[in-house]
């Protein structure tokens, strides 16, 4: 698992990357009632705004971590957006990428480096 | 930047875990358990709001008549026919009919207690004492707290502390002692709920609160539910969805100008842009503070752009407050449209992201309010 400090995981699952925002990230906006996600199909560069999240506090974006293409969202969100306050580094990943240039990925943190990253 | 001012309860706020914000120059939580969770506590048991950031301010003088007489030169309420013990809502105008502030204030019998926002209180103290005869003294009250303990069951809990309040009725005043201490007590709040604000002497202000609390049945809420609730409650809040530029009429706020102010009332006119208030009583105003559902789930907060149709024309409005209301279980919002768009059931556009999304028109309150009458 690799950490932006945009506070988004990163989970290699096979060719894919599977994409959520750490606890801490959750935490810090408060309850979330509105997910928007990309559509399927969307080719996406680094640092794109594609995910919009809206807590009861304030609007917030999540940013394409690498260049590539959305393969798979998670439509459970749109219905259910307080998922990502409950488990937001289970059931409440955002999107599933194939990347096409994984090198960014070395530079991201890992856990211990996230870890001090919030401190 | 400056520091920021700390309330009596910083300490309590810290120790009950608030995430504390500057607001108006205070050091404030903005939030403990959580803003829905808190919200919801509101308006099914009670919470338990510092409200100590607003302005407290006595007015004295020879006698109430002649405080009331000199007040009504500022406000355009009915401050003589008061009842002593009675509270009322009400808004310094300024020459072109706009609002300064918006306040409540209480005939105690010899003289007006003013309880004004925290953003303005500076100003208002200045241009009571520039303005007022000088007959009339303009006293901050810069030693107590305030606290308001809102929701359906702040009734039974703070008459466990104060038997007499059970007796209050709505915008009732009064003076209750409580420990040796007294307290000024108003049933009233900005929530939409049945509750009371409660100014105590500083000293005594954490010991209050942590008697309030000790109650199951109450909760510390922050600034963040409070926000939505008084939204949800259809309440503007000064420097949103009223300022300098709004007038009475188009904020929905005509109700709170009695009739002997208005034309034809006994003591009609004699406050700050009377006229143009009145020519916006005479003939309608051009636009009008409405309530705003937008369609979906995404909020529309302040300063979004309103249109009449889905596509090309100029904004006709904008949000002035909006977020989601967790009681509506949906995104609310309020905003000025033109008179035309401003019946309930009207389909608008905001322009959220650059797309257009539907909004309807609606009835304010959102949440039916709770006050007892």
């Amino acid at each position: 698992m690799k950490y932006t400090e945009e506070h988004e995981w990163l989970l290699p699952e096979e060719d894919l990357i599977v994409v959520g925002i750490t606890a801490h990230a959750a935490e810090q906006l408060g309850d979330v009632v509105f997910v928007e996600l990309p559509e399927v199909g969307t080719e996406v560069s680094k640092d794109d705004e594609i995910v919009v999240i809206e807590s009861v506090k304030a609007a917030s974006d999540i940013l394409a971590p690498l260049d590539g293409e959305i393969v798979e969202v998670n439509e459970a969100l749109a219905d259910n957006p307080g998922k990502v306050n409950e488990d937001p580094t289970g059931d409440a990943w955002f999107f599933k990428m194939k990347p096409s240039d994984l090198s960014p990925m070395d530079d991201y943190m890992d856990e211990a480096g996230y870890n001090d990253f919030i401190s | 930047m400056a520091d920021l001012l700390r309330t009596p309860l910083y300490d309590l706020h810290l120790e009950l875990g608030g995430k504390m914000v500057g607001f108006a120059g205070y050091d404030m939580p903005v939030q403990f358990a959580g803003i829905m969770s808190e919200h919801t506590h509101t308006r099914t048991k009670a919470g338990l709001f510092d409200v100590s950031h607003m302005g407290q301010v006595l007015l004295k003088g020879p006698s109430y008549q002649q405080i009331a007489e000199a007040f009504e030169t500022l406000v355009p309420m009915d401050v003589l026919d008061l009842e002593e013990g009675r509270q009322r809502y009400g808004l310094f105008t300024n020459t072109q009919g706009g609002i300064e502030d918006d306040l409540m204030f209480a005939n105690r019998g010899d003289h007006l207690f003013l309880v004004v926002n925290a953003a303005c209180k500076a100003a208002d103290i200045a241009h009571m004492k520039a303005t007022l005869d000088p007959s009339i003294s303009v006293e901050p009250v810069t030693d107590r707290a305030l606290l308001a303990l809102q929701g359906p069951a702040a009734e039974a809990v703070l008459s466990d502390l104060v038997p007499q309040v059970a007796e209050m009725r709505f915008m009732d005043v009064g003076v209750f002692d409580w420990s040796g201490c007294d307290l000024w007590v108003s049933r009233s709040g900005y929530t939409g709920e049945d509750g009371y604000e409660i100014s105590a002497p500083a000293a005594q202000a954490e010991a209050l609160a942590r008697a309030l609390l000790a109650h199951e049945d109450v909760e510390p809420i922050g600034l963040g539910a409070r926000d939505s609730l008084r939204l949800e409650g259809g309440l503007c809040l000064y420097g949103h969805d009223i300022d300098q530029t709004t007038r009475p009429i188009e904020a929905g706020l005509g109700w709170a100008i009695q009739k002997t102010r208005r034309p034809g009332g006994a003591r009609a006119g004699g406050f700050p842009g009377a006229q143009h208030v009145f020519s916006d009583m005479a003939g309608g105003p051009l636009r009008r503070r409405v309530g705003l559902r937008p369609e979906g789930r995404a909020p529309m907060r302040e300063g979004v752009e309103l249109y009449a149709d889905a596509e090309g024309g100029q904004p006709i409005g904008q949000i002035t407050s909006g977020g989601f209301g967790p009681t509506v279980g949906g995104p609310v919002a309020m905003g000025y449209v033109p008179v035309d768009l401003s019946d309930p059931g009207t389909r608008i556009y905001g322009e959220l992201r650059g797309k257009r999304q539907p909004v309807i028109v609606a009835p304010l309150p959102f949440v039916a309010a709770g006050f007892k009458r």
